[in-house]
């Protein structure tokens, strides 16, 4: 009788056993969603050109704990119902066991509540808005960077750091959600940190505009301190070349958060001075891993591959990618060693810390990821056909970004000056 | 408003009108003639950019004379404009003269998204600029504002010259005259032996050329990009259907009004300037359905 209770135990135990661990598969196959068409396919391409050459390092060093692992884009050019719809396709037909999405947060904030129907693990690999995590949580939902808070925050604080006299501020930005929202977060910690600042002038041009003369002229005529641009794409090239053509870059300092992307197609019509950032720490020639033998091997082959150096979302989609491995690997350990069931992975993503190629992020309670940013100015190297960073500033994530549970708008209105003595590493363009 | 913003509002929307002019009068032209409205015509305004900035950028690389970008801009639109043209009018539009105006408009619609993915495939996604045509110009002070002489005097210049070139073409010689015949009443035309075919596949070639030259212009000071092709037809439909569907003065005029109304609301109102073109057209159309310059249809039996 004892013997035959020890058994059934056993056989209970192993059963137990059996409905945590999975099978192993043949692949994990990740779905993941981004501009291939359409202006944001500046970001789209070449974090698909960069998801490639790292599945195929990933794979070749033995993929996620000896599986391999494949990815199935998704367009998001072609809308936000058609990325709704491929997304369930996806989940429910091809099943897939991760999502990566996406670029747009429009896009991000109707993918989130998918998800949690769904109960399939999504990693928001790009897109910046702060509202999902302060507006509603999620617990298959997580993001594997900052968010536009911190993003817009390190701007300004290098901005008071480095330019502390400015008196009058303009800004000129895409009329769509980001280019408002990230002015917002903007002034709102401007107001706070520097009460006094005038607002010259707030022009929304329409998005994808060719044509800012008029914007230009009126900005020449008033003169501001500074101009503030948070827009990217060919929008941000057509306002730089204009501006510079124009005169403008030399009568008003530039602030330009997401130039790091632009830099390359601008050249050398680019001015030196003007402050630029790329979304967290995010630099080819990051003055931390530019001589790490990885770093410089990725480097090198996305640049013989592509004929272009990486930009900030091929960044993002290699922090996602670790995240991914991080957690099926914590996962596996916390399973002594068996596969991971779907939950288990989703658990090991909270507290997760992973390394894409910057500096180490790590995901928040909330699930927001915690990323430091880099902004810098630039500067002429003759190495380069287009400018470089220089007198890089990296602020730490944990002190930028607002607190887990609290909304991104009343956390900047407590800010006080003290942040300004926040400690940073500075950094000179190394030649 | 101050005196000087008054002025410096006024280069600005002339600048910005001489470039849209010249794609709507090719697309108010291609309508007057062929009553097809060619939704195409914005993929060529972006080819025409595309192989224009493609063309200076080999002649910088070539280590030509910069001052060569010049003629390029003039060749990329007339290769591309006679090209285009021809193709899709021979082997397109010609099936569907006959057919119902909305299928007209699908089709030449369908051509537009094929045509998207060409530039896709040839230019892939990156946006292209070659500026190199407003740096060889340099900028003109106008009351100490910078402004680029290439979008102030010689952007207008041209927009100028092709109106008193068309007006010239269309009334003074007999290709002109043939073709505003038909434009008037195209069944007595024929019957008086106009070859109509030959009228519309020259016109259509003219209006093709027209906007690839647009989009050639502009691709010195605006980067050519996915979706330009796009934002230029809504805005030029927009020229059109205020100035009168086949009317080129009224499209020089209706250009120079909403160019006008942009820069000011950018001055005065910056929240309004993207509303700016379609409020101006809506408040026409409300008084005049027919738009600004446009004579009471004939009747046709």
């Amino acid at each position: 009788m004892n013997g035959l209770l020890k058994l059934s135990i056993a056989m209970a135990l192993t059963l137990y056993a059996g409905v945590a661990a999975a099978d192993k598969p043949d692949t994990l196959t990740i779905g993941i969603t981004g501009f291939l068409s359409g202006p944001a396919s500046v970001f789209g391409e070449p974090a698909k050109a960069a998801s490639e050459i790292l599945l195929d390092d990933l794979n070749r060093e033995g993929g996620v704990g000896g599986v391999p692992v494949t990815a199935i884009w998704v367009d998001e050019g072609a809308g936000g119902e058609h990325v709704l719809s491929e997304y369930r396709r996806l989940v429910q037909d091809v099943g897939v066991d991760a999502m990566f999405a996406s670029i747009s947060s429009g896009n991000c904030k109707k993918v989130a509540p998918l998800a949690e129907d769904l109960q399939v693990l999504n990693i928001m690999w790009d897109c910046g808005t702060q509202k999902i995590f302060e507006e509603n949580s999620y617990r298959y939902v997580f993001r594997t960077q900052a968010n536009a808070t911190p993003e817009m925050l390190s701007t300004l604080l290098y901005l008071l750091k480095t330019k502390p006299e400015f008196e009058s501020i303009a800004v000129v930005n895409q009329d769509y959600a980001w280019g408002r929202d990230s002015w917002h977060i903007f002034s709102t910690a401007l107001k706070q940190l520097k009460p006094g600042v005038r607002v010259v002038a707030e022009l929304f041009p329409k998005f994808g505009a060719p044509d800012f003369s008029t914007e230009i002229s009126r900005l020449l005529a008033l003169r501001p301190d500074v101009i503030l641009s948070t827009s990217w794409g060919g929008d941000l090239d057509n306002f730089v070349r204009q501006s510079v053509q124009r005169g403008l870059t030399e009568r008003s300092t530039f602030v330009l958060p997401l130039m790091e992307s632009s830099l390359q197609r601008i050249g050398l019509d680019m001015p030196e001075g003007v402050i630029v950032g790329g979304r967290g720490d995010h630099y080819f020639l990051h003055p931390e891993f530019r001589h790490d033998p990885e770093f410089q091997a990725f480097i090198e082959r996305y640049k013989a591959e592509t004929g272009e150096y990486p930009i900030y979302p091929v960044f993002h989609i290699a922090q996602a990618l670790s995240a991914l491995k991080g957690a099926y690997e914590k996962a596996i350990a916390a399973n002594d060693g068996a596969w991971p069931g779907k939950e288990q992975v989703v658990d090991a993503m909270e507290g997760l810390e992973f390394r894409g190629l910057g500096r180490t992020v790590y995901i928040r309670e909330d699930h927001q990821g915690v990323e430091d940013q880099m902004i810098g100015v630039t500067r002429r190297d003759p190495a380069y056909d287009f400018a470089v960073m220089d007198h890089m500033m990296i602020f730490p994530g944990s002190a930028i970004t607002t607190p887990a549970g609290m909304d991104s708008t009343a956390w900047l209105e407590t800010l006080s000056d003290s942040i300004l003595d926040l400690p940073v590493q500075t950094y000179r363009h190394a030649e | 408003m101050d005196p000087i913003l008054l002025v410096l509002a006024t280069l600005d929307g002339i600048a910005y009108a001489a470039l849209v002019f010249l794609v709507a009068v090719g697309l108010t032209l291609i309508f007057g003639v062929m009553r097809i409205l060619n939704v195409a015509h914005g993929a060529f305004y972006a080819i025409g950019g595309y192989a224009a900035a493609s063309l200076v950028l080999s002649i910088s690389d070539a280590d030509f004379s910069p001052w060569l970008s010049f003629p390029a801009l003039l060749v990329a639109a007339m290769g591309v404009g006679a090209a285009l043209g021809l193709v899709i009018e021979r082997f397109l539009l010609r099936h569907i003269y006959a057919k119902e105006e909305v299928l007209q408009l699908l089709v030449t619609f369908a051509a537009f998204m094929i045509l998207e993915d060409v530039q896709r495939l040839v230019w892939g996604v990156q946006p292209y600029s070659a500026t190199d045509p407003v740096r060889l110009l340099g900028t003109v002070d106008v009351m100490g504002i910078p402004y680029n002489a290439y979008q102030i005097i010689l952007l207008p210049v041209i927009a100028v010259m092709v109106l008193l070139g068309l007006r010239w073409f269309l009334r003074r010689t007999l290709s002109g005259k043939v073709i505003t015949a038909v434009t008037e009443d195209r069944e007595t035309a024929i019957a008086m032996g106009i070859d109509a075919r030959k009228v519309f596949t020259v016109t259509f070639v003219i209006g093709a050329v027209l906007a690839a030259l647009g989009g050639a212009l502009a691709s010195p000071t605006t980067a050519i990009q996915l979706g330009l092709g796009a934002e230029m037809i809504v805005l030029s439909f927009a020229v059109v259907a205020t100035a009168g569907l086949g009317q080129v003065e009224g499209a020089a005029l209706a250009a120079l009004l909403i160019g006008l109304g942009r820069s000011f609301a950018v001055y005065l109102v910056p929240e309004l300037d993207v509303l700016v073109p379609y409020m101006i057209m809506v408040l026409v159309l409300l008084f005049r359905p027919q738009g600004l310059f446009a004579v009471a249809e004939k009747r046709r039996i």
